[in-house]
């Protein structure tokens, strides 16, 4: 098969899958929730209006807390649900490798998530109303917020395929994902600090999705934080291509 | 041609499927039997590539299942069991999307989709969503992307379950008309399908194959096959028996029951190839014995099933009604 044949494959398990996402009515749920969390916490929790600063800082910050929850629940029926159907036989005896469908399967759903985030575009709407904000921290936020939702997603796609049960696999994503949100929060690194050397404060605060999301807010591109949110998807995708081979049993 | 190469699965200790070997050309069309749990999904599983061998290897089409998994999948038809299709598309949209996966342009698919929509009568239902489906028509669904792509090969894991007897003797009739450029493994537990259908049957038990033949040598090889079922409008058995048992080339006879009047008997002869039933006829006939019916059994299916697969009918039970 050409590098043609393998696109088409990838995008027809895409297309397929971000389908179904809209034909169905727990997208728009998920959406409204999403934008009606950002809005909560950025004007009620942070006070944006109070703070009198034209940024979003006080919108992003509250992201990887939003999709804590709310990403595991995009990412649990990736496979649980195919394995309870059964159109986990169907697909995996097409002609489609399962690296092709799992790439078609994430990106659906990241493409999803993706789009959800580009909806709280009324929030920059804002801030260049009340005053002249910077774009690069705002743009970078907003690319930083994607990449840490992909990174999010990649966990619950794995734990998804661990299990025919979307209540399992939410779970444990949500608490893979809360270790990996900690590893980074300010209250635990500081903790840590008080009896740990340097380096391994270092390395633990390095492994979260958290540090990585403060360092881009700055409004700089660190190619380090970019090949983090790869890596941590990659690994992770790679580990949801074990679990399907080795869990093919009906 | 369907190669299966020393075919084993093992899940933990237990051997689901052990050493399974066979060959399925073109033109044939192979009924896998066996009772529930004896192997027969987990071996169409191997074949189509969604579990792997715990050992040995299938080769489809010359194209073999470790080296070339794609290449092998391209070449069949997959009806898996319970027939899963995507819930919430519509059927037009699933053929679609299985077209667009196995790699059809967008004008091919435009022919083929409706084109496999209307042979597997679909037309009424084009744009319904699977979910709101009978099982029948998930049934037809799934068989449909099957055969989209007009595969070499077909393996359909139950195809007719959930049918009515109308649908069954569709899906029956197209699969024999497919046959001819085929190669066809299909599994059932409906044994008159397998002797109106397939051309060579496999009865798996335990994970092995413990025979293998056309329907109708395995036919050949039940107890009854060859014997004479015959009912007498008499009252007492034991005259008409003793006569029957006399007549020339019976090795032995029995009384099976009576019923309104009639008594009904069997009769087996002492060489298969031999004829006895004018013996029989004429001697009962000679004694004024009224013989009401008559029929020479050609063995049935279920019985040898039965036998083999360890289940043993008793033998002198009341004969049913032949077909």
């Amino acid at each position: 098969m050409g590098k043609i044949g393998m696109f088409n494959t990838v995008r027809a398990v895409f297309k397929r899958e971000l389908l179904s996402y809209f034909n169905a009515p727990v997208a728009y749920v998920f959406i409204v929730i999403f934008l009606l969390l950002n809005g909560f916490f950025t004007f009620f929790i942070s006070h944006f209006f109070d703070l009198g600063q034209a940024d979003l800082r006080s919108f992003f910050q509250w992201h990887p807390w939003i999709y804590l929850f709310l990403v595991p629940a995009v990412a649990m029926r990736l496979w649980a649900e195919e394995r309870r159907l059964g159109t986990l036989e169907l697909i995996l005896t097409l002609p489609v490798t399962v690296t092709q469908a799992i790439l078609g399967k994430f990106l659906a759903a990241w493409v999803f998530i993706g789009v959800a985030l580009l909806l709280t575009f009324p929030m920059v709407l804002t801030v260049f109303y009340l005053g002249q904000p910077d774009l690069g921290p705002i743009a970078m936020g907003y690319l930083g917020s994607f990449l840490m939702a992909g990174a999010f997603l990649s966990v619950g796609a794995m734990t998804s395929a661990l299990t025919r049960s979307q209540v399992v696999s939410f779970i444990l994503s949500v608490v893979i994902c809360l270790f990996l949100v900690l590893a980074g929060f300010p209250p635990v690194t500081s903790v840590l600090s008080g009896w740990a050397p340097v380096w391994f404060v270092d390395l633990v605060s390095a492994t979260s999705f958290l540090t990585h999301f403060l360092s881009m807010q700055r409004g700089v591109l660190d190619l380090r934080d970019l090949l983090y949110y790869f890596s941590v998807i990659t690994f992770m995708l790679c580990v949801n291509g074990v679990v399907l081979q080795s869990r093919r049993t009906s | 041609m369907i190669e299966a190469k020393h075919l084993s699965k093992q899940f933990g200790s237990k051997m689901a499927v052990d050493d399974i070997a066979f060959t399925v050309a073109k033109g044939e069309i192979l009924g896998f039997l066996g009772p529930n749990g004896a192997g027969k999904s987990t071996t169409m599983r191997m074949l189509t590539g969604y579990l792997p061998p715990s050992q040995g290897t299938a080769v489809i089409g010359g194209c073999d299942l470790l080296d070339d998994p794609i290449g092998a999948r391209r070449k069949i038809g997959y009806l898996p069991e319970n027939a899963p299709v995507y819930p919430d598309m519509n059927v037009f949209d699933f053929l679609n999307f299985v077209a667009e996966i196995r790699g059809f342009t967008a004008a091919e698919r435009k022919r083929r989709v409706p084109q496999t929509i209307e042979k597997c009568f679909l037309s009424k239902v084009t744009r319904q969503t699977v979910s709101t489906l009978s099982k029948g028509f998930k049934q037809r669904v799934c068989f449909a992307q099957s055969i989209l792509h007009d595969p070499e090969y077909l393996i359909l894991d139950e195809p007719t379950d959930g049918l009515d007897p109308n649908q069954k003797h569709e899906v029956r009739l197209m699969i024999r008309e497919m046959s001819t450029q085929k190669a066809i493994i299909l599994s059932t537990h409906i044994l008159e399908e397998v002797e109106s259908v397939c051309t060579r049957a496999i009865i798996i038990d335990d994970g092995r194959i413990v025979a293998d033949d056309s329907p109708e040598n395995l036919k050949a090889s039940s107890p009854d096959h060859g014997a004479i079922s015959l009912t007498v409008k008499y009252e007492d058995p034991g005259a008409p028996l003793a006569s029957i048992q006399a007549s020339e080339g019976v090795k032995s006879a029995v009384f099976l029951k009576s019923e309104n009047g009639h008594l009904f008997f069997r009769a087996f002869p002492e060489r298969g190839d031999r004829p006895i039933a004018d013996k029989i006829v004429a001697r009962l006939s000679q004694q004024h014995y009224p013989i009401t019916s008559l029929f020479v059994e050609k063995g049935r299916l279920d019985e040898v099933f039965r036998r083999i697969t360890g289940h043993c009918r008793p033998p002198n039970a009341p004969p049913d009604a032949t077909r």
